[in-house]
């Protein structure tokens, strides 16, 4: 997991000079055409695929995910829609494994970044998730730390050197589009922050330990609209840098910040594919009727 | 009065048999041969015995509220007896001289007051890290199954009367040693002490929210990590709360202290291997004696305990809403 860290770092910044037909792809959604190319070329990066194979999650008796079989590609933003208790939530949260942290949940299958299995007994949870970022839906910064502490929280607690905390921390909080808001009360406790800017926050301390995947688990749902638009903005610069994965109830969202949407019901992966196609011209009828506004 | 409603309860005897449903109606609303709006009005005018309810109601209002009344009651009088009894015989001489010899009553307590922070403090030392531990233990690493026998157990721990915790220590540490000491007076406390820091501990440990873990765990931060900068900072007002609380709870302990730590040398004595003097055992043995003075100086020093403990309690009360505050709850 180290190395592909150290390798993972310059592509961030420097144009990859691999094509993007390099990128694996193997879901639905990726395979289909007309999306990808009518879309401006961007820096396409080699690191952070996500793939589900067969995952299944429960919760004691409750089968909450069922056989989802699905692709998260880099440099995209994947969003998750469908009703509430849909799953949705539940399977963004086995990709960094945080499902296991509730106690009589369980899950099977595959989740494999970059072709390396993250339930393989071999890794070790704590890499899992330094790999794969979470931010979560309602804005939770340590409340006794102060903005900067928050920040580098990750890095600090993780055992990073402290020289290179500040430089890490101001980075992530450009990043997060949240520097030019702080820079003068890093030392003030994060707390004392907006809910839109709390919510930047806990963006930029999942970015700061650079992580491949970003996971969104309906980040907006507690904020303002305008705390969400910039939050939609930020997204949108990203995936430049990590896989998004966004987990969201409100059907806009997903329409204004994917480029693949993935609509769930029951547990199931009922349809994955580009954002415009999911919207306009669906292939389920249970999809057209849910994006419709018929249910849920 | 029915205008107003916009339906009401009413039943439909024919609907299923002869089970009876109920559900909501629109008055005015008419379905197939009933008549509904009948039945509504029927149950709205019969006030059946609304008189009586309302008249229960009245009575374990009033009830209720005086026997809050006689709480703050009680302990407005007993601060106002202890204050008025002992006022006349505090002073600074009071305050800083040691006890005289048996009967006489011109010293004062500061043997008492130094021997009690002694013993309380070498008790806080014992029971506060490994109550806080245990309550550590509880609420972030054992299952349910575990925890709750170890909550009731704690809570029975509790419940033991402190005379039982004094007689224990007195055959476990004075009968050995052949003699009282000032540790044995701090293990006793330490036992009593225990119960409450562990309680207070977990409760609190509770209120941190779980989506502070998750974002710790979410970060890649170890269970450890996340329990040390992360649980207990956030809970550090509320634990500091409970270990109050409880350091209150014990300088008030006179039983234990009788049985372990009452036969104590002259002047100011600060060696634990020692028996100590402390403020309790003073109240008690000045109280005991036939000289009114001596009775006086009891309620002196009733009064200077009752003010340490107040005091205690308003500090721990305060750091608990700043705790409150800080985990949102």
């Amino acid at each position: 997991m180290d190395s592909r860290h150290s390798t993972q770092s310059p592509a961030m910044t420097e144009p990859n000079p691999e094509p993007q037909a390099q990128a694996p792809q193997r879901g639905p959604a990726i395979s289909i055409a007309g999306s990808s190319a009518s879309r401006p070329l961007r820096k396409s990066r080699d690191v952070g695929n996500v793939a589900l194979k067969d995952l299944n999650a429960y919760y004691g008796s409750n089968h909450a995910v069922r056989g989802v079989s699905l692709d998260f590609d880099a440099d995209r933003v994947t969003a998750i829609i469908g009703p509430s208790g849909c799953g949705k939530s539940t399977m963004v949260r086995c990709v960094n494994r945080m499902h296991e942290e509730i106690s009589s949940a369980r899950a099977s299958g595959q989740v494999l970044l970059d072709g390396l299995d993250l339930y393989d007994a071999a890794i070790d949870v704590v890499a899992v998730r330094r790999a794969v970022g979470m931010v979560f839906q309602k804005p939770n910064p340590f409340p006794t730390m102060s903005v900067i502490d928050n920040v580098t929280a990750g890095l600090r607690l993780t055992g990073a050197s402290r020289g290179e905390l500040e430089d890490r921390g101001r980075e992530a909080l450009v990043g997060a589009g949240l520097w030019d808001e702080v820079k003068d009360r890093l030392k003030a406790p994060g707390a004392g922050l907006s809910g839109g800017q709390q919510q930047r926050l806990c963006i930029a301390r999942a970015l700061a330990v650079e992580p491949e995947v970003l996971l969104m688990d309906e980040p907006c749902s507690a904020l303002d609209p305008v705390a969400t638009l910039k939050i939609e903005e930020l997204i949108g610069e990203l995936k430049q840098r990590v896989t998004v994965v966004i987990v969201t109830h409100n059907m806009q969202q997903a329409a204004r910040v994917a480029d693949t949407t993935v609509f769930m019901l029951s547990g199931e992966l009922v349809e994955v594919g580009p954002t415009d196609k999911m919207f306009t011209n669906p292939d389920d009828d249970r999809t057209e009727q849910y994006v419709t506004g018929k249910f849920g | 009065m029915s205008r107003q409603l916009r339906s009401v309860l009413c039943e439909h005897p024919n609907r299923h048999g002869d089970s009876r449903v109920l559900e909501s109606v629109p008055i005015g609303v008419r379905t197939q041969g009933d008549s509904v709006s009948g039945t509504g009005h029927a149950l709205l005018l019969d006030r059946g015995n609304l008189k009586r309810r309302n008249r229960v109601n009245r009575v374990v209002e009033v009830v209720s509220t005086i026997a809050a009344l006689l709480a703050v009651a009680v302990l407005l009088i007993v601060v106002g007896s202890v204050v008025s009894k002992g006022v006349g015989a505090l002073s600074i001489h009071f305050l800083t001289t040691p006890a005289g010899l048996f009967g006489d009553t011109s010293g004062g307590i500061s043997n008492a007051i130094v021997g009690t922070a002694v013993i309380v403090g070498l008790a806080a030392l014992m029971a506060i890290p490994v109550g806080l531990l245990v309550a550590i233990f509880t609420s972030e690493f054992a299952s349910e199954r575990v925890a709750h026998p170890v909550r009731f157990v704690l809570d029975l721990l509790n419940g033991v009367p402190t005379i039982v915790t004094g007689i224990f220590i007195y055959g476990l540490i004075v009968v050995p040693q052949g003699r009282q000491s000032g540790y044995a007076g701090a293990v006793a406390l330490a036992i009593v002490m225990l119960p409450i820091v562990a309680r207070t501990a977990q409760e609190v440990l509770a209120l941190v929210p779980g989506t502070l873990k998750e974002a710790a765990y979410a970060l890649g931060i170890a269970r450890w990590r996340t329990l040390l900068r992360v649980t207990l900072p956030t809970a550090a007002g509320g634990l500091l709360t409970g270990a109050l609380l409880a350091v209150a709870r014990v300088a008030g302990e006179t039983a234990p202290l009788i049985l372990v730590c009452s036969i104590f040398g002259q002047g100011v004595l600060t060696e634990p291997s020692e028996a100590l003097s402390s403020i309790p055992v003073f109240i008690f043995q000045s109280s005991e004696s036939p000289s009114p003075e001596a009775h006086t100086q009891a309620w002196a020093a009733a009064l200077i305990l009752i003010a340490f403990v107040l005091v205690l309690n308003v500090v721990a009360r305060a750091f608990y809403a700043r705790s409150r505050k800080r985990m949102g709850a």
